[in-house]
This record gives C-alpha cells, structure tokens and sequence, in this order.
C-alpha cells in the first residue's frame, strides 16, 4: 500500500497512452454489463419465490388449446391446493394490428395470487364491480398515455363479438404496480380484463378456460400436486401439463433463443482483444522504464517488490477502466429502459455482474502483467544501465 | 488555436464517416483507383508512398503492437457480421417463404395465421375468386390451411422437456401450390389418416420425427409417413390432413387460410379486388411474400439494433486501441519524420503515409474478421421462437457479400480515425524539438 502513489505515477507516466488504453477497457466492460444484463433477464425472468409457489397449468396438446371450465373446481378439491385461478388469452391489440398489447381475460380472484402485483383496494373492487373495467400495468399506461378512467377499444385478434365486430371496449378501471422489478417487469405492461365479459361478448369460447393457475401450499409439495392435477384429466380429451411457473418460463426462454452461447461468444471475443490490448501498452510501459526499474533496484527495492509492483500496476490499470465502465453500464441501462418504451425491461447491473465483473479485472489484470513484472524482476541492473 | 484545429478534424471525421456509410461499393472502387493514381503519378503521392514503404516495412518488428490493431479490428467485424447474418438468416428464410405468385388469404386484421378463423362458407367463397390457376380437371389450385401448435419433446432434452411445434394442416392442393416441397424421406401422409410429413428442420429439433415412428399429439398417436425440405421456413413444420387436424383440435370446419397459387403475378389485384369487395366475406389478402416479409419486420429490425450496439461499443474500443498504437509507432519514428521534413519533404506525404499504414492494417484486420464469421457462422443453425407463429423457427446465419462489405466498410472506418491524429501529430511535430529528441 505504501508504494501506492508510485504505482500511479508510473501509471500516468504516459498519460495519452494510459488513457486511450482506459478507454478501450471501459468500452470492454459497459458492453460486459450490458451483455451481462440481457443474459440475467433471461435466466432470472420468473424464478422468484412466488414462480416455485404458483403452478401453470394448460392443455397438453399445446399452448393455444383451451381447457373446459368445469376442471376448476376439481382442482381446488386437489390436496395441497391454496387457491386456484384461470385466464385466457385475449390477443388484443391497439389501433394497429402489430401493436400487441400483453392482454388477458382473467377471473376475479386472479391477483389474489399474485401478491407481488400491487393495485389499490378500490380499483380492485371496481373492476370486479365494472363489467367492461380493465387494470392496465404502469408501463403499458405510460406507453399509450391512458390513465383512470379512460374509455379505450382494443382490437382482439383472434375474437370477435356476437355481430363479428373484432373491436372491444374497455374502461380502464385501476393501474398496476409490479412489486419485484427485478422479476415483475412483465407484469407492468399487463392488459387484464374480466373473464365474465370476455366470455359473455364473445361467441367463440363458450365458458373454456386457456390456462388454470394454482397456488401451492407448500413449495416442497409443487411437484406432487402438479402430477395430482394432471392426473385428473389423464385419458381424457382434454389431458393437460402442469409445470411450476418457474419451469415453464425457463422452458420458454430457452426456446426463444440460447443466449448464453451468444452473450458468451462475444464477450471472448472481446476479452480476448482486451488482452491483446492491455498486455501491449504493459509491454510499452515496462520497456521504456527499464532505466527507471534499474535504478529502483540499485537503490534497494527487491526484486519481490518490483514485480509486484509492475502486477498492481497492470491491475490497477484494469480496475480503474473496468469500475467505470460498469459504472457506466449501471447508469446506461435505466437509460436505456426507459428509452424502448417498455419494449425492453433490463435489469441493473446486479451483485453476480459485479462480482463476475471484478473477478475479470483482477485475473485480465494479472495475465497482461505476468509477463513484464516477469520481465521487471529478472532485470539485471548492470546490464540495464549500460542500456544492453 | 491547436484546440480549434482539433474540433475542426473531429467535425471533418464526423462528416466523412456519414459519407463512407452510404458509399456503395463501386464509388469506394473510383475512390480507390484516384488514390492509387495520385500516389503513382504525382510527385507528392510518390513521396507518400516511399514514406509509407518505410513504415510497412518495418511492421515485422512491431508485430505486439501491430497485432493489436489487426486483432482488435477483426474482433470487431467479426462479431457484427455474426450479429447481422442472423438477422439477414432470419429475414431471408421468411422471405423465401412467400412468392408473388402465392397469395394467402386471412380473416381480416389478423396479424397472423394463428389468430386468423375462417368459416366454411368463406373458405368456399374464397376458391371461387377469380385470378386462382387451375389444374387439368379444372380445379382451383388452392389449399385450406389450419395452423395450430403442438408439443413435442425437445432432441437432447429432459424426459419432460417439451417445445412447441407449428402444426399445420394442409389440403392435397398443397402440394401444388407450394411446388417447392419436395419428400425426402419416406412419403406423403395418406389424407383421412392420422399421419403427418415433418419438416428438416422440425426433425432435427424434435425428437422421434423420422418416418415410420409415431408420435403423440395430447391423447391420439400419429405416425410419421415422411421428412420434407423446401428450403425456408416451412420447414420448421409439420404438416397432416387439414381435416383430421381439424378433428383433433375440435376444430369443425373452420379453417386458419387460404394460400392460392395465382393464374400470374398480376391476377394478384383482380384477386384481391374480387375478395375485398364481396360484402360477405371479411378478409385480408396479401401475397405471401408481402405476408412473409411483413412476419420478420419486428425481429430483424430489434437483431439489427442489436448488432449495431454491440458493434459500435466494440469499434470505440479498437478504435482507442488503434490510436494507441499508432501514437507510439509515430513517437518511436519521430527522428525519421523529422530528419524528412528536415530535407524537404513537406506535411503531406507523413499525413498520408500514417493514414496508409493504419488503413492497411485495419484492411486486413477487417478481411479476417469477415472471413473468420463467414467460415464459422455461415450456414450455422440457430432457432428461435418466431413472430406470428406458434413454433420454433429454424434458420441458418447467412454472412452475405454486403454483410462483409459493411463489415469492411467499419474496419476502414476504424483504421482512419485510428490513423488520423497520429498522423496529425507527426506532421504537426516541429522538427527541431523532434530532431533534438534522444
């Protein structure tokens, strides 16, 4: 530590070249913490303690398919069940019909299993109370500018009413507030509707339900009454797939795309030319002090002490460039967030990014200054004066 | 002043470079060809070029610090062709899908075919329309399509590990509609039967679609009659008899689409005139292609974004690292350029001579970058779950000429900003101070 301000003036010895080289590693680590960002919303996107608790259950045929309404009781009879809920998908659409709005026809006690949703008492209350009533989430509210209270249509694409009209009207009724940003993002741009309504208006569902959701007991007992509840349509027409919710978005992003392969591809690539990079300027530096180093060692540093000095110094260098350019990716992607509109929803740079990323630092550091605090130490102080 | 200088040539680049974006590739070949001439035929460029000589020559000993330009160069192409050949895979196989000759019927303001419904009256109403070739008994060649989706086992995957499959359910007209599908495995399904053709690219993502096993759809075993390739995104399906999808999925007699084969591409307007004014239908009719192209519009453009982010913080990062380089190559010469401009020579022929080497090295820099993502990644599958569909799309990454020419296009870009101050600084160096230097 006492040598510390010597390592730093060797370290802006040169300030062009230290600074460009800084630049470089910043570069490296905000695209680190950008990458890093996208691949933990991937793996993170629905393993919350609430997503081991709660079970989705849908046709096993496949996902468009929908389940007859009279499974809802039998389930809730099922041993270990809590509660037990159900939607449907609803399709809808705003003004054009590539302008997807994430809607949902949805019972009454539909966010009574979903805590980490939050919604004041009274707009919960109107929109059971309200036939055409809708709780829209935040972000979707920003997005098109509706608040409490506005008379909005949407235009389902896939159902129509009785007259074969495809444009439904809403009263949006209530704003949702997901909790857990980390793991909620999605439930921000919700579009929920009653499943009465949607029912009623609609000639072509005639009481189907498209998916049950039930809340467990017990976490350890998940997997116990997910077989229990398909058991009870096995052999049926009807057979369904009970997953934890968990699993079946896990499942769902996997088939999405495999975006660990790519967020690993090009971070060794990057890596890799940092390496290149960093480990030439602690070459250039080292060799132009040769003089420098000799005279540190005639004066009595050992040579222990210089190598390690050349080591801090090429970790310094790394730290420096890599603390900032996380920081820089903490401060970017809110930015970046709020910018999409909602389109996309990254969360910050999280401990497992910094601790990943600090790890980096610190071996990167190592490896490019390996070879001259090698150098450094091996350095025979008669022969570099004499300049041979 | 020097500060005024210097935000002047930060403009000029800035400029320049919003020019070299748009440059086609002929107008970078006439830029190449005045350059060659101006250092061929006037005496300033072939002093330029002797200058220049004498720092490519001596790149050999400098081979650390040289690498770092070329490899950093090539880190950068290579990962933004990569990013951009998928989005150009992806656009191209839907692409290829639809043709002007094919045009798909939906329920109107569907997005796709999965959200669209049409009725039976409809579906007869709509081989009706006038435009549609016939075949030899003078039917119309049209197939009524369901598309549904199914789970199957993922290949490789846990004993409970499923992923969804875009069934479609497809008339006997099919075939001629889309004469593109060729078996080649095994054989057609038998209409009426629960058998099914499966796609190449369905088979090698899902497990046990090989001709003669079975598979089971919810509760009904169905058996494999075939594996067919087209060479597009069809290929991700599997397909059975439109009817007995239908039954499967308690589907009636409803259907998802209709795709026609027109009389000729521009039957296309009498075809959709004819349907768009019949007061009893409702529908949206497009050609495929439009249909098709329309689909991988939202995923191209977000995989495109993608491509250009990662890219761009990837080219500052070189391109410091090219600064860096070159600062130290001019530093370490700077008795050289001195003792040059010393006899005579005048800035000219230093600026370019800098600009020369770094653009070269950044030349093959960004020749193995593209190089590099055309042998990996060309061809390479990749899938994912597609917009408008209800299944997994497979595609191949597809590293076009124009991808590597963009890819070029950046490396040069790199290499001049890379090149440009240095060279500025060892023009600008008064020669006195330089000649005195160590």
């Amino acid at each position: 530590m006492k040598y510390l301000h010597l390592v730093w003036a060797s370290l802006f010895r040169r300030k062009t070249r230290t600074v460009l080289t800084l630049v470089s590693i910043i570069a490296a680590f905000l695209l680190f913490g950008l990458l890093d960002a996208v691949r933990t919303s991937f793996t993170q996107a629905g393993q919350s303690a609430n997503g081991a608790a709660r079970l989705q259950t849908g046709s096993k045929l496949s996902f468009i398919q929908t389940l007859p309404k009279s499974l809802l009781a039998q389930i809730e009879r099922v041993d270990g069940v809590k509660a037990v809920t159900h939607a449907n998908w609803f399709g809808g659409a705003y003004q054009d019909p590539h302008n997807q709005v994430f809607s949902f026809a949805v019972a009454p006690n539909y966010l009574d299993l979903y805590p980490e949703i939050v919604v004041g008492e009274a707009e919960r209350k109107a929109f059971t109370a309200t036939r055409t009533g809708a709780l829209i989430g935040e972000r979707l509210a920003q997005k098109f500018g509706w608040k409490v209270g506005d008379h909005v249509p949407l235009q389902s694409q896939i159902f129509p009413d009785k007259s074969g009209s495809k444009n439904w009207q809403f009263d949006i009724v209530g704003i949702m507030h997901s909790s857990d940003k980390k793991t909620g993002g999605f439930y921000d741009q919700m579009f929920l509707l009653n499943w009465k309504y949607f029912d009623d208006t609609t000639p072509y569902n005639q009481g189907s339900v498209g998916w049950y959701v039930t809340r467990v007991v017990d976490v350890n007992q998940a997997d116990r009454v997910a077989k229990a509840i398909d058991a009870l349509s096995a052999n049926s027409d009807h057979e369904t797939r009970t997953q934890t919710e968990q699993a079946a978005t896990a499942s769902w992003m996997k088939q999405l795309a495999d975006i660990g392969l790519i967020v690993g591809s090009i971070m060794g690539a990057v890596f890799f030319t940092l390496l290149l990079l960093s480990g030439n300027t602690m070459m250039q530096a080292v060799r132009e002090r040769t003089s420098e180093i000799a005279v540190l060692k005639t004066i009595g540093f050992s040579s222990r002490s210089v190598l390690a000095m050349v080591l801090a110094e090429s970790v310094l260098l790394l730290m420096l460039g890599g603390l900032v350019g996380l920081g820089l990716a903490t401060v970017v992607i809110p930015a970046i967030s709020a910018g999409s509109g909602g389109m996309l929803n990254l969360p910050s740079v999280g401990a497992g990014s910094w601790v990943l990323g600090l790890a980096l630092m610190a071996s990167i550091g190592f490896a490019v200054g390996a070879l001259p605090a090698w150098n450094a130490m091996r350095l025979n102080i008669v022969d570099a004066l004499a300049r041979r | 002043m020097r500060w005024l200088v210097n935000v002047l040539l930060f403009v000029f680049m800035l400029v320049v470079m919003a020019l070299w974006v748009m440059l086609p590739w002929y107008a970078a070949i006439v830029l190449t060809l005045l350059l060659a001439a101006w250092l061929l035929l006037t005496r300033r460029g072939r002093q330029a070029l002797s200058v220049a000589n004498v720092g490519i020559s001596t790149l050999g000993q400098r081979l650390g610090s040289t690498a770092v330009i070329v490899v950093g160069i090539a880190g950068v192409v290579g990962v933004l062709v990569a990013l951009l050949s998928m989005a150009e895979g992806y656009a191209e196989t839907l692409r290829k899908t639809g043709s002007t000759d094919t045009a798909i019927v939906m329920r109107g303001a569907s997005a796709s075919e999965v959200a669209s419904v049409l009725d039976r009256d409809s579906v007869t109403l709509i081989q009706q329309a006038p435009g549609i070739a016939r075949n030899d008994k003078g039917e119309p060649i049209a197939s009524n399509e369901l598309v549904v989706a199914a789970n199957l086992p993922i290949k490789g995957g846990g004993p409970d590990e499923a992923g969804s499959v875009q069934l479609r359910g497809v008339s006997e007209q099919t075939w001629t509609v889309r004469p593109q599908v060729k078996i080649v495995a095994g054989k057609r399904f038998t209409p009426g039967l629960r058998e099914l053709v499966v796609g190449r690219g369905a088979a090698k993502q899902f497990a046990g679609l090989e001709p003669g096993q079975e598979v089971r759809l919810g509760t009904q075993k169905w058996t494999v009659a075939g594996v067919f390739a087209s060479g597009d995104a069809m290929e991700s399906e599997i397909w059975g008899d439109a009817s007995v999808v239908a039954d499967t999925y308690r589907r009636g007699s409803s259907r998802a689409s209709v795709t026609v084969r027109l009389a000729d591409p521009q039957a296309f307007d009498a075809f959709k005139t004819a349907l768009e004014s019949n007061p009893q239908l409702k529908v949206d009719v497009t050609t495929t292609l439009a249909y098709f192209s329309k689909q991988s519009e939202g995923v191209t453009k977000v995989l495109r974004i993608i491509g250009i982010t990662v890219g761009t913080i990837m080219a500052i990062g070189a391109m410091f690292g090219a600064l860096n380089t070159m600062f130290a190559a001019v530093a370490a010469r700077a008795r050289e350029i001195a003792t040059l401009r010393a006899i005579g020579f005048p800035g000219l022929p230093v600026v370019v001579a800098v600009m020369l080497e770094t653009m070269l090295l950044a030349l093959i820099g960004g020749i193995i970058g593209g190089l590099l993502a055309y042998l990996i990644f060309n061809g390479y599958g990749a899938s994912t779950m597609a917009a408008g569909s209800v299944g997994k799309l497979s595609f191949e990454l597809r590293v076009s000429p124009d991808l590597l020419w963009t890819g070029l296009k950046w490396a040069l870009a790199i290499g001049f900003i890379g090149g440009l101050f240095p060279a500025m600084r060892a023009a600008r160096l008064p020669v006195t101070t330089a000649l005195r230097e160590l």
